[in-house]
C-alpha cells in the first residue's frame, strides 16, 4: 500500500510550443498541508489539473490516492475547490453541495445532513438558499470550499482558496484546514499569499519555468535563520571568521552583515568572537527567515513580476 | 447511469432559470397569439364567404401546416442556441473543472447535457406545436393529418440540431459554435430549396445535389417529410414551393440516416470532449 496521497513522477505537460509543466515530481503524505508555490505562468494550475485528470500529462506517471492519474477511483475521494470559484450562478449554495454529493454517489438525508453542516461550518447557512450570482467572492469561496468537502474527501485541492476573503474568512479557512490536517486529510495549497501558506502549511515546494526548484519543510528548514550583525569593522578577516558560524547571505555592507545559520543558538558564541577579535558590536540580532525571502531567494533576482 | 441523470437534471435545473429560455417562451407565445388571431379571423371569412368545403379544408390544412412550421423553426433556434455554450462556455468559465474533477466520466457529462437540453427541447416544441394544433382545432374545427407520425420526425430534427450544437461546443467558443450550428441548418435549408426547386423544374442533378446536402445536413429533410405527411391529397396535388413543398418527397430510408447521424454526433462529442485539456 503506497502511503502517499499524491506519487508524481516525471510529468511533462506542453500546449503547442509553449512548456508549462517540466518534469514534475513531488510527494505529499496523509494529514499534510503542502503549499505550492511560484510566480504566475510558473505551471501551478496545470501541475494541479494534471493531478486532477482535467489535463492529460505528455509524458510521466503518478497515483492519487493509490490510483493512477487519470482514474476515476482516483478522483472518488479528492475535492477540488477552482481558482476562480466559478459554479452554476443559478444555483444556491445548498443546490450546488447537494448536486456535487450527489455526482460523488451521496443520496437521501446523509447528504442533506452533511450540506447542513457544511453550509454551517463555512458560515453560510443563513444564505444558503439564495442564488449564487448574489454572492460576494468571499462567499463563493465559502461555498466552493463546501462542495470541495461534501464526500468526505482524503485529499483537497484549493487553488487560491482566500484571495477573495476578508481577514474572518481567512481565519475561517485556517481553522478548516487545520481541521483537515487533524483527520488524516492532506490538503494541496496553491497560493500567491505566502503569509496564509507560511501560517498554514508543513511543506512548500517553489515552481519556476514549470519545474519544482526547492522543497522546504516550515519550521524546520536549515539555514532558515539568518543573523542581522552590525559591526565595526567588518573587513575581510572577520567576514571570513564569521563564515565558520554560518553562510554569509548577500553582500556585506560596510558596517553591516547578515549571516544564515541553522538556530539561534550561535549568536552567544558570534558575539562572544567578534569582540574577541576586537570589533566593536553595535547591533546582533537573529530571526527567521521569512517565507517571502526564501520565495525571492529561490526564483531569484532575474524573476519579474508576473 | 446516475451521474448522467445528475448531470441532466442539473442542466434542467439551470437551463430553466437562463434568459433564452425566457425569451423562446415569450417569442412562442406571442407566436400563438398571433396564430390563434389569424385562423380565427381566416375561419369567420371563410364561413362568411361562404367558401367551398375542400377550399376550407385546404386553407385550415396549409394554417396547420404554417403553425407546425413555425413552432418547428422557434424549437430548431432554441435546439441550435440552448445549449451553444453548454460545454465551451462551462469550459472558458471554469465551471466544467469542478464538473470533471469528480469521480465521472466525460461520456456522462456529454450524455448527461444532451439529455436535459433534449428534454427541455422536446418540451418547448410539444407545447408550442400542441399550442398550434389546439388553436386550430379550437377556431376551425381542423385537426392536421398524421401528427403521430410528422411530431416525431420533427422532434428527430431538434435532435439533430441539439447534438450538433453540443458537438461543437466541445471544440469551438460559443460564438463560433452558434454560427457554425446555424450555417449547419442553413447549409440543410438551402439543400432543401435546391432539391425542391430541381424537382418542380425537371432538374435531376439540382435533385441529386440537394439529396446530396441532405445527407450531409438531415434538418430540413425531416421537415418536408413531416410536411409530407401532414398535407390532405389536394393539397399535394395543388402543389406549391417553399417548404411545405412535396415536389420531392424524401426517402423514409432518410430517418434512419438522420437516427444514425444524431448517434455518430453524439458520439464524435463524446470523443471529442474527452480529449479536450480543461
Amino acid at each position: 500500500m503506497n502511503e502517499r496521497v499524491i506519487d508524481a513522477r516525471g510529468l511533462r505537460k506542453t500546449f503547442g510550443e509553449t512548456l508549462a509543466v517540466d518534469d514534475l515530481s513531488l510527494q505529499v503524505s496523509p494529514g499534510e498541508i503542502f503549499g505550492f508555490l511560484g510566480p504566475n505562468g510558473a505551471g501551478k494550475t496545470t501541475s494541479i489539473k494534471m493531478l486532477l485528470s482535467l489535463v492529460t500529462p505528455d509524458e510521466g506517471e503518478g497515483e492519487v490516492l493509490g490510483h493512477p492519474i487519470g482514474s476515476r477511483a482516483a478522483r472518488a475521494r479528492v475535492g477540488f475547490l477552482p481558482e476562480h470559484c466559478r459554479f452554476h450562478d443559478s444555483l444556491t449554495a445548498r443546490e450546488l453541495v447537494r448536486f456535487h454529493g450527489r455526482l460523488h454517489g451521496m443520496r437521501g438525508q446523509p447528504l442533506e445532513t452533511r450540506i447542513d453542516q457544511l453550509l454551517s461550518r463555512v458560515d453560510l447557512l443563513d444564505a444558503a438558499d439564495r442564488p449564487l450570482r448574489g454572492y460576494s467572492k468571499g462567499m463563493l469561496q465559502r461555498a466552493g470550499l463546501a462542495q470541495a468537502l461534501v464526500h468526505d474527501p482524503r485529499l483537497v485541492f484549493l487553488d487560491e482558496p482566500t484571495s477573495g476573503l476578508d481577514p474572518l474568512g481567512r481565519l475561517l479557512v485556517r481553522d478548516i484546514l487545520n481541521e483537515l490536517r487533524s483527520n488524516g486529510v492532506a490538503v494541496f495549497l496553491n497560493s500567491h499569499l505566502l503569509g496564509e501558506v507560511e501560517t498554514t502549511c508543513d511543506r512548500v515546494a517553489f515552481v519556476k519555468q514549470g519545474r519544482v526548484v526547492h522543497h522546504l519543510t516550515l519550521g524546520a528548514a536549515p539555514s532558515s535563520f539568518e543573523v542581522e550583525i552590525r559591526a565595526v569593522p567588518l573587513d575581510q578577516p572577520v567576514l571570513d571568521g564569521l563564515a565558520r558560524f554560518g553562510t554569509i547571505a548577500g553582500r556585506p555592507a560596510e558596517d553591516r552583515v547578515r549571516l544564515r545559520v541553522t538556530d539561534d543558538a550561535v549568536l552567544p558564541d558570534v558575539s562572544r568572537w567578534l569582540v574577541s577579535q576586537g570589533a566593536r558590536l553595535y547591533e546582533i540580532r537573529g530571526r527567521r527567515k521569512s517565507l517571502e525571502e526564501w520565495f525571492v531567494d529561490v526564483m531569484g533576482e532575474d524573476q519579474r513580476p508576473g | 447511469m446516475s451521474s448522467i441523470l445528475t448531470i441532466a437534471h442539473l442542466t434542467l435545473y439551470d437551463a430553466r432559470r437562463r434568459k433564452i429560455l425566457a425569451a423562446a417562451a415569450l417569442c412562442a407565445a406571442v407566436f400563438l397569439a398571433v396564430f390563434t388571431t389569424a385562423i380565427a379571423l381566416a375561419t369567420r371569412e371563410l364561413i362568411e364567404r361562404p367558401a367551398p368545403f375542400i377550399e376550407r379544408q385546404a386553407t385550415f390544412a396549409v394554417f396547420s401546416i404554417l403553425g407546425l412550421y413555425a413552432s418547428n423553426f422557434l424549437s430548431v433556434l432554441l435546439a441550435a442556441l440552448l445549449p451553444v455554450d453548454a460545454l465551451s462556455g462551462e469550459i472558458d468559465s471554469g465551471v466544467m473543472q469542478t464538473l470533471a474533477s469528480k469521480p465521472i466520466g466525460r461520456s456522462e457529462i456529454v450524455l448527461g447535457k444532451w439529455l436535459g437540453y433534449g428534454l427541455v427541447i422536446v418540451t418547448y416544441f410539444l407545447v408550442v406545436a400542441g399550442g398550434a394544433l389546439i388553436a386550430t382545432r379550437v377556431a376551425a374545427g381542423y385537426l392536421a393529418l398524421n401528427i403521430g407520425t410528422a411530431l416525431p420526425l420533427m422532434v428527430l430534427e431538434l435532435l439533430v440540431m441539439l447534438s450538433v450544437s453540443i458537438a461543437g461546443g466541445t471544440r469551438f467558443g460559443t460564438v463560433t459554435n452558434g454560427i457554425a450550428t446555424l450555417g449547419f441548418y442553413g447549409v440543410a435549408f438551402i439543400g432543401g430549396w435546391v432539391e425542391q426547386f430541381g424537382a418542380l423544374a425537371g432538374l435531376q442533378s439540382a435533385r441529386t445535389l440537394g439529396i446530396g446536402v441532405s445527407l450531409i445536413s438531415p434538418p430540413d429533410t425531416l421537415w418536408r417529410l413531416a410536411a409530407y405527411y401532414l398535407q390532405p391529397d389536394i393539397v399535394r396535388t395543388l402543389g406549391n414551393g417553399g417548404p411545405f413543398s412535396a415536389a420531392s418527397v424524401p426517402s423514409a430510408l432518410m430517418v434512419w440516416w438522420a437516427i444514425g447521424f444524431t448517434m455518430v454526433t453524439v458520439a464524435v462529442a463524446v470523443y471529442s470532449f474527452r480529449g479536450r485539456q480543461l
